[in-house]
């Protein structure tokens, strides 16, 4: 099987693979955040940066090829993850004491991953809609990172709920119902899309603070360990799939 | 266009209809349709949407997300004339501004407001492509160059007294050619189709064996051989396509404007060239939708085409060769200009550009093989189908054959088009614009590189600097602080928002700029912008990867100009704090008298 380099150490990857595909088959992990082992990659996050041979790159939508070296946990790539993580902190408005999420969320678990102390960046305070019309889901666009994760899922879904508007620092989480209500769509609480969102924007109703502190997802384990142990598998799922 | 009463939800559906029935529902009539109820209803009404939904089969929010990407489309009303004044660089040092604050005057309306009565909305847009005759604004699509205060004072008349746009004075729309020199491309006699006989007379061999040798690359400045682009695209199996790029939206530049105005066959002609390498049934030129008063000219110079034989079905009488074009208009967004963004346009999705491998040669438009090629590359190209690869490359230099055109604008003499043989130095193009003396050009617009008078032996070349043609002079009497900052503006308005860094990244590199510029920042905030360009290099694509290139230039030749703009105490605020104070004192009545009372 043909070989990169990464960190230093020999991995095999399939022909076809991406490099953050490649490095969660031999459980090495990649910070993402827009990336899902169930769907298709986007690239949007930039949080899977590497340096391949020397350049940056999206781990997660840039193929893996033979003698690749990739530098995944250099104080460089890190300091560059750090930052856009504060960059996704100050552009919406997160308030993780308050926020219901805290503890399962993975912009804040993120944060703690690379060590984030502060925002570093000025606070951009958008002024965005809160969404509480359907009555099982919550859709809080201040917290919305535009992963499109939720986008992608509702497609999977055969649904198409949730869309992107607007243009730059103006993008925005639209809903397709013709009111643009949440509650005028045909999202099902137990569909995907209601489901997959890696921080606080679309959470189902009802469900909040129900985990004590000290047992949510995020409270003893960090971001790169859950995902090694949930999402890897999940990979491997979808590559015996392909194999059937 | 009211929508609240039953009568003028059925106008909203017969504009749907007219606009439907005039473009047709596949993706790439979308933004044909978008565009036309836009012009119609002065705005996109939801009632229209949800029908353009239904009708083109797409979800509501989907429409809804390509709609409110672009520049010119608003679901919101905006004015029965609808105003935007270019703001670009030039056209500002041009007194753009103050133009359009006589006309807001005039007109009562704040800048970026549509009037109570909603009869006319004026707003800023980016380059407009006229700065060789700025300032220059869009009314209703149609541009108005050399704006002047008489011509505001008139315009305002005209809005005021509600005369039609089409029935304004003829010379208020006149753009002027400005072709200072002509070279290879622009002193070639052309007749249609004399290219395309010789190529099918000699094949396909032949011909990329002839543009082998002319040593063309691509014209929009990233300058992929053309050759090979074609050759590739051949080579991948698949129903090929034939895109030309005339989204040229690179502040300072207009060249396509005038090719695509006196060149138009034989740009077809190249792209049908391009037909005949890779097989493709079908091109499309993407227009940029400030260029839309083009459309027709356009239009009829492909009926002539067809006329001629040398489009449509059986081209030159060939049993077997058929091929088309379409015309895609934009709508005001300078990322379309990123080839896979352009595909994306044109097949009616958000204007994202895609991740790349694939590149578009062996997955373009529907995921099929795909040539990309900028406007001046398929005029030339279809010279060298005529006179052969030596003669093109026989002008330029090593790695930089033929000529490029130069859009030339800002504080010289005679800005225009300039033809000039790649290897010329910025000195020399200096001497033919005729600059006084300077602070600086930019070349390839903010994109590229800010050339300092030091640096005037550089060579316009891909080996040196390379450029789409934008060539902007400033004079010594410009502020390069005020330049890079409005550069700085330009990315924030322009960036897609689809990746973080570039989303963020180019708001936070603006704000720091207007922090600069308005004297508030410190050594510090020096810092953080330069640690930005690290940060920008992680983006998706091109606009990202280059959006911090103004700020960098002009740091590493300008530091003096940056330094005297800082405050120079440590521990001053980032602000100014009276300033920031001022609306609560004035809500309070208290202006800090109770501050001394204590």
């Amino acid at each position: 099987m043909p070989t990169i380099s990464f960190d230093g150490q020999e991995i095999t990857f399939e022909p076809g693979q991406t490099i953050i595909e490649a490095a969660m088959a031999s459980d090495l992990y990649i910070p993402h955040l827009c990336w899902h082992p169930d769907f298709p990659p986007h690239g949007s996050c930039k949080l899977c940066s590497v340096k391949v041979n020397g350049r940056i790159c999206s781990a997660c939508t840039f193929p893996a090829a033979e003698g690749q070296e990739v530098v995944s946990s250099s104080e460089e790539v890190r300091q560059l993850r750090l930052r856009l993580t504060q960059m996704l902190f100050v552009e919406g408005n997160h308030f993780c004491p308050s926020c219901e999420k805290s503890g399962q969320c993975e912009l804040q678990a993120m944060g703690y991953y690379l060590g984030m102390t502060d925002n570093h960046y000025p606070h951009f305070f958008p002024v965005r809609d809160i969404d509480a019309s359907h009555p099982h889901v919550l859709l809080d666009r201040d917290r919305c990172i535009f992963c499109e994760l939720c986008v992608r899922a509702s497609r999977a879904d055969g649904k198409n709920v949730f869309e992107l508007a607007g243009r730059g620092i103006h993008t925005r989480l639209v809903v397709d119902s013709p009111s643009g209500k949440l509650g005028d769509s045909n999202l099902d609480v137990n569909d995907r899309a209601a489901h997959i969102c890696p921080v606080g924007a679309i959470v189902v109703k009802e469900t909040a603070f129900r985990i004590p502190i000290g047992q949510r997802k995020y409270d003893r384990r960090t971001i790169a360990e859950v995902s090694v142990a949930e999402e890897a598998p999940l990979l491997r799922k979808r590559y015996e799939q392909k194999e059937d | 266009m009211e929508i609240d009463t039953a009568e003028s939800l059925d106008a909203v559906a017969a504009v749907v209809d007219k606009a439907v029935s005039q473009h047709g529902t596949r993706p790439q009539h979308l933004l044909a349709v978008l565009r036309q109820i836009q012009k119609d209803c002065h705005y996109l009404p939801k009632q229209a949407l949800q029908s353009v939904a239904r009708r083109f089969s797409l979800p509501l929010a989907r429409v809804v997300g390509v709609a409110e990407f672009y520049g010119f489309l608003h679901t919101q009303p905006r004015g029965e004339y609808d105003i935007y004044f270019s703001d670009c660089v030039i056209d500002v040092f041009h007194d753009s501004e103050a133009l359009m604050q006589r006309l807001c005057h005039r007109l009562r309306l704040q800048p970026g407001a549509v009037r109570g009565d909603r009869r006319v909305s004026i707003d800023t847009t980016s380059c407009t492509g006229l700065c060789d005759q700025g300032p220059a604004l869009l009314v209703n699509g149609w541009p108005v160059p050399r704006l002047t205060p008489t011509l505001m004072d008139a315009m305002a008349d005209h809005i005021e007294r509600r005369v039609p746009v089409t029935q304004w004075p003829a010379e208020w729309f006149l753009i002027e050619d400005h072709l200072c020199r002509h070279d290879l491309l622009l002193n070639t006699p052309w007749r249609p189709g004399t290219g395309l006989k010789n190529a099918l007379r000699q094949g396909v061999g032949w011909l990329l064996e002839q543009l082998t040798a002319s040593g063309l690359r691509g014209r929009g400045g990233a300058g992929f051989p053309t050759a090979r682009k074609w050759q590739f695209c051949r080579e991948t199996p698949g129903d090929h396509y034939v895109v030309c790029n005339a989204d040229e939206g690179e502040p300072g530049t207009f060249k396509d404007r005038e090719l695509l105005k006196h060149y138009a066959d034989q740009v077809f002609e190249g792209m049908t060239l391009a037909a005949f390498v890779t097989g493709a049934r079908l091109g499309f030129l993407y227009l940029r939708g400030e260029y839309e008063c083009l459309l027709r000219p356009l239009q009829a110079a492909l009926r002539q085409r067809r006329c001629l034989g040398l489009l449509g079905r059986n081209l030159c009488g060939l049993m077997d060769f058929h091929f088309d074009i379409e015309i895609v208009v934009g709508a005001g967004a300078y990322i379309c200009g990123e080839e896979s963004a352009l595909l994306n346009s044109i097949e009616g999705l958000r204007p994202h550009p895609r991740n790349r491998p694939p590149y578009p040669v062996t997955c373009g438009l529907w995921n099929q093989p795909t040539v990309v090629n900028n406007v001046e590359s398929f005029a030339a190209a279809s010279l060298i189908a005529v006179h052969g690869g030596e003669w093109f490359a026989k002008v330029g230099t090593e790695k930089s054959k033929g000529t490029k055109l130069l859009s030339i604008s800002g504080d010289c003499a005679r800005p225009g088009i300039y033809e000039v043989p790649f290897g010329i130095t910025v000195a020399e193009v200096l001497g033919l614009c005729g600059s006084g003396e300077t602070l600086g050009v930019q070349v390839g617009g903010p994109a590229g590189t800010f050339v300092a008078p030091s640096d005037y032996q550089r060579r316009i070349a891909y080996e040196d600097l390379g450029t789409g043609g934008s060539f902007m002079v400033f004079g010594s009497h410009r502020d390069i602080i005020d330049i890079a900052t409005r550069f700085a503006q330009f990315f924030a308005h322009e960036s897609c928002g689809f990746c973080t860094p570039c989303r963020v990244g180019t708001s936070l590199q603006l704000r720091l700029m207007e922090k600069i510029r308005r004297g508030w920042a410190t050594a510090g905030d020096i810092q953080e912008l330069e640690s930005l360009k690290q940060l920008l290099e992680a983006s998706h694509c091109g606009l990202g990867h280059t959006a911090h290139n103004p700020v960098q230039h002009t740091l590493a030749h300008y530091p003096g100009h940056y330094q005297a703009r800082l405050r120079d105490l440590d521990f001053s605020p980032g602000f100014d704090l009276d300033n920031e104070l001022e609306t609560a004192r004035q809500l309070t009545g208290r202006f800090g008298d109770h501050l001394r009372q204590v």
